[in-house]
């Protein structure tokens, strides 16, 4: 099981890589999904995989009496998936704005060069004036 | 107090939930985060007070003993750190009083603020290494938020690559917590330093701990991947670029101290891949700003060089070399974010953050000379100020240490230094005033609320510069007690008191 687990999370990486390499930033967040799905196995088969009964102590007891499935990497993974969650909603929304403003997401574009890319001198010290003047969709 | 691990951590997030209350309402909002930072600066020197006391603290949250819950614990490093980071906090929020307009202050500046100071010290404070990872999200979310903020068009393609190379990041991080844990069955990382050397698969060991660095070295904007940082931190506006450059960069350079004293004692590789990247970090980063002419690319850039010097300190592993990383850990954070805000008056002064734009600053703003003079040239290196003697421990370390070329690298970007810092000097305070100043940008008073904490910070420069001798003692025994963590571990792992 673990061997097979292995395999998966190792080809759910070379796509994810191939995705995140690409110069497309919309490509770079499905890469950035997959990835993260794949870690969250990978740490789920880092915690042992067996057929067992759920970690819970029966009654009388104070202790486990027979061996139980590791409760520890869902945690971890529960946290990594909400986490992951924020993170891949936060850059859709920076993509999408993004694109508004620069009308492109392709990485390789003049919007995204150092040089082409720089900000406009303005001085807003103190002043509201074009403070919602925001780019709209 | 049981509970004062904690508190730097709480206090902000709390302020944090009150000051969504005031989002319509600045001139509140304001003097709660204010009294917040106040708040804060207070619990991190209770915190130095009790380190110094006992040497470690630890607190584990809802009685569960480690390794089996997650603990905080604060020994000298993190105390340190703690209490820097409340610093430029305090520093930054009265800054903000003046810099920070209504917008911002309705798209929640102060609560993401606040927040973003609880995961630094959440992330300073943690003995967990999952925890760790929780708060550098905390940290990130928080910096997100200010870093889209504000009023300026044309800063989110910086803020896509910033985003994007650090959510990679925090991949690398999270993939070798997975097999570290697969390894040792443990995240605790005082009971990592045990079950990490007695590890079977020495290799894969090894590989985790490269994953670690590469993460960590993103953060810490390491040679070759410290792209994000100059294509960001000057899109930023002011306060919000100060905390950054102060405190962001140097989050990854703890956690790189703490992974390589504590967890992984015996990887070798690592260290001396550290020695390699250190160097090239120096020089790429000075190199880099000499074709500068914007000042906030210019001190971008020198935050990648000196970050290089704290990662040299740490890869060479002495007791002398480490507490170099750790002066010049504090010495760097107060200074770099001095600049940052010295670099928001300037171009409040001046019309302009290019320095082509700007000039004569030194006969109409002689308080703002003081203010620039003493970081810039404390940052370049200049005695008796505190980056001479931080960069003297990092080189006299290396010299020790048999790496003449370290330290000749290290003498050559601490010259190098010199160069950038005469030019904003020279563009900046010296040169005549140029004829097309846009008097429309120019504000030539200068708020005591901006003012203030500039100069308020060069007096804490001064002052570690005059009495270095206690700070480098101090230094010392941090980083000895990092070298041999036993106290550390025997605190965290010794059951409940």
């Amino acid at each position: 099981m673990e061997t097979l687990l292995a395999g998966l999370v190792g080809l759910l990486f070379a796509a994810a890589i191939y995705l995140m390499l690409s110069g497309v930033l919309v490509r770079f967040v499905f890469g950035f999904v997959l990835i993260g799905n794949a870690i969250n196995l990978l740490i789920f088969a880092a915690g042992r995989m067996a057929h067992t009964r759920p970690p819970l102590i029966p009654d009388g007891q104070a202790t486990l009496t027979a061996p139980a499935a590791n409760a520890l990497p869902q945690a971890l993974i529960l946290t990594a998936i909400v986490i992951g969650f924020a993170m891949i909603t936060f850059l859709l929304v920076l993509l999408y704005r993004t694109y508004s403003q620069t009308g492109t997401l392709d990485a390789d574009d003049d919007a995204f060069l150092e040089e082409t890319g720089r900000v406009a001198e303005t001085c807003t010290v103190d002043s509201d004036a074009d403070a919602d003047a925001e780019v709209g969709p | 107090m049981i509970l004062l691990p904690a508190l730097p951590i709480l206090l902000p997030l709390a302020v944090a939930i009150l000051l969504v209350f005031f989002r319509g309402d600045p001139r509140r909002a304001q003097a709660v985060a204010m009294a917040g930072a106040v708040g804060h600066l207070a619990v991190a020197v209770a915190l130095m007070v009790e380190v110094v006391r006992h040497e470690v603290l630890v607190l584990w949250v809802g009685d569960w003993p480690a390794p089996f819950g997650i603990c905080l614990a604060a020994d000298m490093l993190s105390a340190v750190m703690v209490l820097i980071t409340a610093v430029i906090h305090t520093a930054v929020t009265v800054y903000a009083r003046r810099d920070i307009d209504a917008p911002q202050v309705r798209a929640g500046f102060y609560p993401i603020m606040q927040v973003l100071a609880a995961g630094v010290c959440g992330a300073f404070l943690t003995g967990d290494l999952f925890n760790l990872y929780v708060w550098f999200e905390v940290m990130l979310m928080a910096s997100f938020g200010l870093l889209v903020m504000g009023p300026k068009p044309g800063r989110l393609a910086g803020a896509v690559k910033y985003v994007a190379l650090n959510l990679l990041a925090t991949l690398f991080f999270i993939t070798a917590i997975g097999l570290i844990y697969g390894m040792t069955g443990t995240l605790n990382m005082a009971d990592l330093h045990a079950k990490a050397a007695a590890v079977e698969n020495q290799a894969l060991l090894t590989a985790a701990a490269m994953l670690l660095m590469t993460a960590f070295g993103i953060k810490a904007a390491l040679f070759p991947v410290f792209f994000w940082l100059p294509a960001a931190y000057h899109t930023l506006s002011v306060p919000v670029s100060a905390f950054f450059a102060g405190m962001l960069t140097k989050v990854g350079v703890y956690a790189l101290i703490r992974m390589f004293t504590l967890v992984f004692s015996g990887v070798d590789l690592a260290l001396d891949v550290l020695l390699v990247i250190a160097a090239l970090t120096m020089l790429f980063g000075v190199v880099g700003a000499a074709s500068q002419m914007e000042m906030r690319r210019i001190l971008g850039f020198h935050i990648i060089s000196q970050v290089g010097y704290m990662v040299l300190g740490l890869a060479l592993l002495t007791p002398l070399a480490l507490a170099g990383a750790i002066v010049y850990l504090v010495h760097h954070i107060i200074v770099k974010a001095n600049l940052y805000l010295v670099s928001g008056l300037v171009r409040q002064a001046g019309g302009s953050f290019s320095l082509k734009r700007v000039g004569g600053l030194y006969a109409s703003h002689g308080l703002l000379a003081i203010g620039f003079f003493i970081p810039a040239f404390s940052l370049a290196g200049f005695p008796p100020l505190s980056g001479f003697w931080a960069k003297l421990l990092i080189i006299r370390a290396s010299i020790e240490s048999g790496q003449y070329l370290l330290a000749v690298v290290a003498a050559l970007v601490g010259l190098l230094t010199i160069f950038s810092m005469v030019k904003i000097w020279s563009e900046a305070f010296w040169k005549a005033a140029p004829d097309e100043v846009d008097l429309s940008c120019v504000h030539p008073d200068l708020s005591a609320w901006m003012l203030g904490p500039v100069l308020a910070l060069a007096l804490v420069t001064v002052a570690l510069g005059i009495f270095m001798g206690p700070v480098i003692d101090f230094s010392m025994a941090a980083a000895e007690r990092l070298l041999d963590p036993q106290a550390y571990i025997r605190a965290v792992l010794g059951g409940l008191p």
